[in-house]
């Protein structure tokens, strides 16, 4: 067959070709194949309004909370665990917070109290699992009346609670400020500036692992398909800096999903704590066997994902400028269905928190677009589920090959 | 050669960066038994994947005649239709359901769609009678020995008028007598006519149990030996398997162990809490420095539950009395943390249950254990990271085309050699070995011995436990040797002999003084 034959030179020539590359991750290339014809689809379907600056910056705010959510479900994921509380607990904690800043809390004494008190939750969720040995679909599900039922405790007196301070609102529709406009109303500057930061840095770390991947000989792709993989990432922060910046520059929502993102992927690849959570996720006795204290390191991963919930929850309340009794209803499915379409492996032990966001991406166009072409509620609830089933089922299928 | 069963014609088949197999030729005849041997890594178990359909028609080169006709099989259940069947060395079994469920998973006794249960018990009565197993078929199977796993499986293959049975290293992790009566079992399967091919690294049972026998080496068939008056000697193929001669497989050691005591264990009580049944009792053993003791006994005798219990397991096992000290620093761990930060280690015996994490790459699996050592600030130092496991593979001889290899993907012997390896890179001062060299070549063996007594040899110190017995006897300084969870004798090396060990392993706690 030419097929081990082309594997073999593409061994002794130390590379791998662009059809290799392909070929070893269908199931990462498949998950941006499927946002790009999302986008296409609905960009056709709704006449450009779907790529348009300003949806494309809606999209990016009515991602946050979700993809949040999704960074932590992926660690919970990872270990073999799941957490179904996340929803009513963003909905409990965005409440609260909305209480406090009409108490005439200022942003800045609000936001650690409510991330405090999340991780409190999670404490109590996490000391559940890990040391009473209640397992986690329990707990969570458990966790999902209490948090309900706070919720519901909180808006009773008002129902809806609406929060009118200005730096509240911002964290989830603002922008950054931009230092000047070019040619007067053109793009945002600041926003391009960032880009173009971006790109340099994109380029200078690809480049550098490269370097490194060479140095310490490890299998590396090709120089033609690197070089096709540099264009394309760069065009890509090009484009979306562009379009950003072409509306009213970067919301604050992507700053925040680009410091969650960077400190989960940080800690899961560079921190031995990140080595312990795929250690327990890929063989748990193992991982005991090696020393690695299962217990804690299980409460600390439910610890922090009770924390992002409490931030989804600022974002989500931030969002919608208030607070509602049905907040945070189905906010575990969105997260669920993103770590998985992001590739967490249904087994446990696999995933990534970058390609987390990919998923959450997927979840919140189908959103958005079918909110566009007002296809209604129960019609958008179906298609979710079927994406959400087939991804898996792919999931499965490409792993047991 | 018309009288063959099988022929397996230019075998060849890659995997990403390796070629598992070169050119192959195999040739079975009918009802004989096949012995198929070689290095770790040499492809014995693919070359039987290929055969089993595992391997699909298609993702390989060259050609499979069975009962005279090329086959092209795309998934197990093709190579089943056809009468082979393949036992593996990890058992797919369920534990919770009955020996006869077990038999039948797959293809139950039905009509209409309705299983008949008196059927099914009856059929399967009839195939542990076969079998020679004396246990009631109504019991699950988590409460049999691996031996009598291992007969069920075969029992399994039976029910489906199998002609081909294919083991796969299947006496790798049974005690002799177990060994003994499933080998018995496939001679008698040959006067039924039942051709079989087992792969094994026991040589000793492959010169006595084996017709022919085919060698293979780094992917090639290097040759077929006739056997058919057992002329061939273990020595021979040795010579074919490694292509040199090893004189002694117990390598010498140069320098004697000292007088220091590094692990002492007293008065070692343990029970299992969720049984309440007392497990282990009060079991007295010391190591001393640059020492490699043995622990003998049978499957079941409280051995791999006495490393667990002292390694800080104690989820699993509470302790009623009993103190262990290491290096004269009393230790008392309630995590397997504990110990290693101690300086203690543990090769488990099972590496793919509890060694091992499969779905990672060797890198990760070689760190995993000692990561404070590749600590920098908060940060892992990832380059130092590959430059340490990349030199401990090759000092370990871990056949793999880079670091980056998934460990799933390694063959049985170099994932053995991965989980110790593991473990050396902790550097522990005291190193528990459960079964090192279960399912590894004689190559890898002797590699392993050599290792074993460099690293005494540097101060450190070993307590080995084995079920065979001749290991025992090459590599020990001083012997236990375990029955029914406690320690029924304990013999210097010199006057050690097996009848001894065995005459002390099958000691109970009645007779016991
Ligand atoms: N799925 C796979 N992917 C990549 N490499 C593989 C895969 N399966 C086997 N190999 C490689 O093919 C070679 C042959 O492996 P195989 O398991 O057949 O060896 P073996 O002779 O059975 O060894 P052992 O005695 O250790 O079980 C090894 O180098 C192994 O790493
Ligand atoms: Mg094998």
């Amino acid at each position: 067959m030419t097929d081990s034959a082309e594997k073999k030179n593409a061994m002794t020539a130390g590379t791998i070709s662009l059809r290799g590359l392909v070929r070893e991750n269908v199931r990462t290339y498949a998950m941006y194949l499927v946002l790009a014809v999302l986008f296409i689809v609905f960009g056709i379907a709704t006449k450009g309004l779907f790529l348009s600056p300003r949806n494309i910056t809606d999209l990016i705010n009515q991602t946050g909370y979700v993809a949040v959510l999704a960074i932590g479900m992926t660690c919970i994921l990872i270990i073999q665990h799941i957490d179904l509380s996340v929803g009513y607990v963003a909905g409990f904690l965005g409440a609260v917070s909305a209480t406090l800043m009409n108490r005439g809390w200022s942003l800045l004494a609000v936001l650690p109290t409510i991330l405090v008190l999340g991780v409190l939750i999670g404490m109590y969720q996490g000391f559940l699992v890990s040391r009473v040995k209640v397992p986690a679909f329990v707990t969570t599900l458990a966790g999902q009346f209490i948090f309900r039922g706070l919720l519901l405790l909180v808006t009773a007196a008002s129902g809806t609670i609406i929060v009118r301070d200005k730096s509240f609102r911002a964290l989830a529709n603002g922008f950054i400020p931009s230092i000047a406009r070019m040619g007067g109303d053109g793009a945002h500057l600041l926003t391009l500036l960032i880009g173009l930061a971006g790109i340099v840095l994109v380029i200078v770390t690809q480049i550098r692992a490269r370097r490194n991947r060479r140095k310490y000989l490890i299998r590396d792709i090709s120089p033609a398909a690197f070089a096709v993989k540099l264009v394309f990432l760069t065009s890509l922060v090009a484009l979306i800096t562009w379009v950003l910046a072409s509306y009213q520059g970067l919301p604050w929502t992507a700053v925040v999903i680009g410091i969650v993102l960077f400190g989960y992927n940080f800690i899961l690849n560079k921190t031995p704590l990140g080595r312990n959570i795929y250690a327990i996720g890929g063989n748990k006795e193992a991982a005991e066997l090696s020393g690695i204290r299962v217990e804690r390191v299980t409460f600390i991963v439910f610890a922090s994902m009770s924390m992002l919930a409490a931030l989804a929850g600022i974002m989500f309340t931030s969002r919608l400028a208030s607070a509602t009794p049905a907040a945070g209803t189905g906010f575990e499915l969105d997260a669920i269905a993103s770590s998985y379409i992001g590739g967490v492996a249904v087994s446990g032990g696999v995933g990534k928190v970058t390609n987390t966001i990919i998923g959450a991406l997927v979840i919140m166009s189908l959103t958005n677009g079918m909110n566009l072409l007002g296809v209604d509620i129960s019609f958008q609830y179906i298609v979710k589920g079927v994406i959400f089933v087939l991804a898996v089922a792919f999931d499965v299928i490409s792993r047991s090959k | 050669m018309n009288d063959a069963i099988l022929e397996m014609r230019n075998i060849s088949k890659s995997f990403p960066g390796v070629q598992a197999l070169d050119g192959v030729e195999f040739s079975v005849r009918r009802a004989e038994i096949h012995c198929l041997v070689g290095e770790n890594g040499a492809g014995k178990s693919t070359l039987m994947k290929i055969l089993s359909g595992v391997h699909p028609y298609g993702s390989y080169e060259g050609a499979i005649i069975y009962e005279g006709q090329e086959v092209r099989f795309q998934t197990i259940a093709d190579s089943e239709k056809a009468g082979i069947a393949i036992i593996y060395q990890e058992l797919a079994q369920f534990p919770e359901l009955s020996v006869y469920e077990n038999i039948f998973v797959g293809h139950p006794i039905a009509k209409d769609g309705v299983i008949n249960w008196n059927e099914t018990i009856n059929r399967a009565q009839q195939l542990l009678k076969r079998v020679r197993l004396d246990v009631n078929p109504s019991m699950p199977i988590k409460h049999l020995g691996v031996g009598k796993r291992q007969l069920i499986e075969i029992a399994k293959a039976l029910s489906k008028d199998v002609r081909l049975l294919i083991l796969d290293e299947p006496t790798a992790a049974l005690n002799d007598d177990d060994s003994e009566h499933l080998l018995d079992l496939l001679r008698e399967l040959k006067q039924q006519g039942v051709t079989s091919i087992l792969i094994s690294h026991r040589l000793r049972e492959v010169v006595q149990i084996a017709d022919t026998i085919t060698v293979l080496r780094d992917g090639k068939t290097i040759c077929t030996l006739d056997n058919g008056e057992r002329q061939v000697t273990e020595r021979d193929i040795i010579r074919h398997m490694v292509g040199r001669e090893i004189e002694n497989i117990y390598p010498p050691r140069s320098k004697a162990a000292s007088e220091e005591t590094v692990l002492d264990i007293r008065d070692w009580t343990v029970i299992d809490p969720q049984t309440g049944r007392q497990i282990l009792t009060n079991i007295n053993l010391h190591v001393n420095k640059g020492e490699i003791v043995g622990l003998a006994g049978l499957m079941g005798a409280g051995r791999t539950e006495l490393s667990l219990s002292v390694f800080g397991n104690t989820p699993k096992y509470k302790l009623v009395s009993g103190q262990i000290s290491l290096a004269g620093q009393p230790i008392d761990a309630r995590h397997p943390g504990d110990a290693i930060a101690k300086g203690l280690a543990y090769v488990t015996e099972d590496r793919k249950r509890n060694g091992l994490i499969l779905g990672q790459n060797i890198r990760f699996n070689l760190t995993i254990a000692a990561l404070h050592k590749l600590v920098d600030g908060a940060v892992i130092n990832e380059n130092k990271e590959t430059v340490e496991a990349g030199e401990l593979k090759e000092n370990m001889n871990i056949r793999a085309p880079s670091i980056w290899q998934y460990v799933r993907n390694l063959s049985g012997g170099n994932q053995q050699k991965t989980s110790v390896a593991k473990w050396l890179y902790a550097q522990p001062r005291m190193l528990i070995l459960d079964e090192p060299t279960r399912g590894i070549d004689v190559g890898a063996k002797f590699e392993i011995y050599t290792l074993m007594n460099r690293l005494v040899e540097e101060g450190m110190s070993i307590l080995m436990i084995s079920s065979e017995l001749l290991e025992v006897l090459g590599m020990s300084d001083r012997i236990y040797v375990m029955s029914e969870g406690t320690i029924t004798g304990e013999l210097p090396a010199s006057e050690a002999s097996e009848q001894k060990i065995m005459a002390l392993a099958t000691r109970t706690l009645e007779d016991s003084p």
